[in-house]
């Protein structure tokens, strides 16, 4: 496995650090209890694309979201989390 | 056919062509009181416990066996013939200590109970530490599990040196201070204690029905009513899921959510050498373990690759991260040629303890999460899910595993690192 990163090229997997699912959202803070717990816990798990936190800690150190199948490994696409987070809320879903 | 030194000898006779199938290939019937999905260790482990402590096989006044187990490939093809085969119980926390202590004590007399021989072998297991922090760790470990009727042993260096004579204990970086040593624990062979269940509890009439897929369930009005496979419809009273790296999966067909994600775990296994390692070594400056299997080669693995996976393949940094902890703490394996690796995958929850416990759904029983420690388990776990499935109250041993407890608080995190599954 090899990403993309945006900013440093295509580099190999040993530089980036996993974080995990990018699709759940960290609900308001008043939203109810149910919100947070499926925030920290519940994952759709699925057997094939998933998106997924980066971070190119031997790199720039930029967080990546990066959208993989989990049956083939491969990559299918790489944006930057920052650049996600502007497209606004679910933009990857 | 009971196996005995009677029948081998007759068997011997006649020059072993006689020896009859295992267990049988059953047809599936239409409906069954108990359908255990999954013929994994769990899985097969569970219909066993059912039948034999709970009657439930040749049920319905002796009308047939009553319960079956579904295994979408042929038996034993998921972890239960790809993990590393290390049996222990020396757990922190009361409620993984007391579960893996009863397991360890299963597995003393399986090979008796099984009429089959899982060669479980309490060679001991040794877990290395590196620093004063680290021993302070096993001191109190180490004390827990005698709280729980384990048994535990702190090891200085010279002590380290007797049991594990291959062991550099004065690498620069991670010098060894000493270990914690559980002389009950060990290994076991892996295919064996799928194929002995399989037999077990064939011989008490349960139908093991391989090639056979789970794809989904009838669910009507909150209650189980059988399961869509490959090969029909099946109607079942009560349903266990016992389907490790692929739990989220079935689960979602039942639509159920759950706090798991799925890993991919490599193992290893150098060419035969002769005897070198009479024990299982656990490194401490990094996670690595290994031991000798009984044909000779080493086996050995490391931490998870850390990403969601279901592909049962790893990738080349693992590997090359694993060999370079090997080396560091047993210098001479460097010289060894690696015959094979592969990979499982595994059920990461979020807190890095399984789940044994009813569902939302009436009649569907939950067995999973079992993370990269589920072939230790393997037989109080089929205890405890025949005993949630039969009784409809969770085992004593077994209580702590609830799917509630991320809701409400009552986690079982040994690692203490969160909820981030590649980190347990
Ligand atoms: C490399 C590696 C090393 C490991 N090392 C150790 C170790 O040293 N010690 C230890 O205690 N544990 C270890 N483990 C963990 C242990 O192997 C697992 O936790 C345990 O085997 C899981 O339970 P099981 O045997 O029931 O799983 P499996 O054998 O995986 O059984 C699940 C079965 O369900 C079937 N299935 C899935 N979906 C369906 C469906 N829809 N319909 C029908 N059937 C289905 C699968 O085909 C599979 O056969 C290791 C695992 C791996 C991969
Ligand atoms: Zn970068």
């Amino acid at each position: 496995m090899r990403i993309q990163c945006p900013n440093c090229g295509e580099r190999a997997i040993e530089e980036f650090t996993y974080r995990g699912a990018a699709a759940p959202e960290r609900p308001a803070l008043d939203a109810p209890l149910e919100a947070h717990f499926a925030y920290v816990y519940i994952r759709d798990n699925p057997a094939g694309r998933h998106l997924e936190h980066w971070h190119h800690a031997g790199g720039c150190r930029a967080w990546l979201v990066v959208e993989r199948s989990t049956t083939s490994h491969e990559i299918c696409s790489v944006r930057l989390a920052e650049d996600q987070e502007a497209q606004g809320a679910g933009a990857g879903q | 056919m009971k196996y005995s030194l009677f029948t081998l000898a007759a068997q011997a006779l006649k020059g072993h062509r006689g020896w009859p199938r295992a267990w049988r290939r059953p047809e599936p019937k239409p409906a069954y009181d108990v359908v255990i999905v999954g013929g994994g260790g769990h899985g097969l482990a569970t219909a066993y416990y059912l039948a034999k402590r709970h009657g439930l096989a040749g049920g319905r006044g002796g009308r047939g066996p009553s319960i079956a187990v579904l295994e979408k490939s042929w038996l034993g093809s998921g972890n239960i013939g790809r993990n590393t085969t290390i049996v222990r119980s020396n757990y922190l926390l009361d409620g993984n200590e007391r579960f893996y202590e009863l397991s360890l004590r299963l597995w003393e007399g399986l090979s008796l109970e099984l009429n089959y021989n899982v060669m479980f072998s309490p060679r001991g297991v040794l877990n290395l530490f590196h620093t004063d922090a680290q021993r302070d760790a096993a001191i109190r470990r180490g004390n827990a599990m005698l709280l729980n009727g384990a048994d535990a042993v702190l090891l200085d260096r010279e002590g380290v040196r007797r049991y594990a004579p291959m062991v550099d204990l004065d690498n620069g970086r991670f010098p060894v201070l000493g270990g914690l040593f559980q002389p009950r624990a060990g290994t076991a062979r892996h295919d064996a204690v799928a194929w002995g269940y399989a037999r077990a509890a064939d011989r008490l009439g349960v139908d093991i029905i391989e090639n056979c897929e789970v794809t989904g369930f009838d669910i009507r009005a909150g209650r189980i009513h059988g399961l869509e496979t490959t090969r029909g419809a099946i109607r079942a009273e009560k349903v266990g899921l016992a389907v490790a790296g692929h739990t989220s999966a079935l689960a979602r067909l039942a639509g159920l959510e759950l706090p798991i994600e799925s890993h991919i775990l490599q193992a290893f296994v150098t060419e035969g050498l002769k005897p070198f390692i009479d024990t299982v070594v656990t490194y401490g400056a990094g996670h690595f373990y290994i031991s000798q299997s009984d044909k000779g080669g080493l086996v050995f693995g490391g931490d998870l690759d850390g990403y969601n996976s279901y592909a049962r393949r790893g990738n080349l940094p693992m590997v090359e991260h694993v060999m370079e902890i090997g080396a560091t703490m047993i210098p001479r394996l460097k010289r060894l040629r690696v015959l094979r690796s592969w990979g499982g995958i595994m059920d990461m929850t979020m807190d890095g303890s399984p789940i044994i416990d009813k569902t939302p759904i009436t009649g569907l029983y939950l067995n999973g999460g079992w993370c990269y420690g589920g072939f230790k388990a393997t037989p109080a776990s089929g205890l405890s899910f025949a005993h949630l499935i039969a009784e409809d109250e969770p085992h004593e041993a077994a209580r702590a595993f609830t799917l509630s407890r991320f809701a409400s608080g009552h986690l079982l995190d040994e690692a203490g690192t969160g909820a981030q599954p590649n980190l347990h």
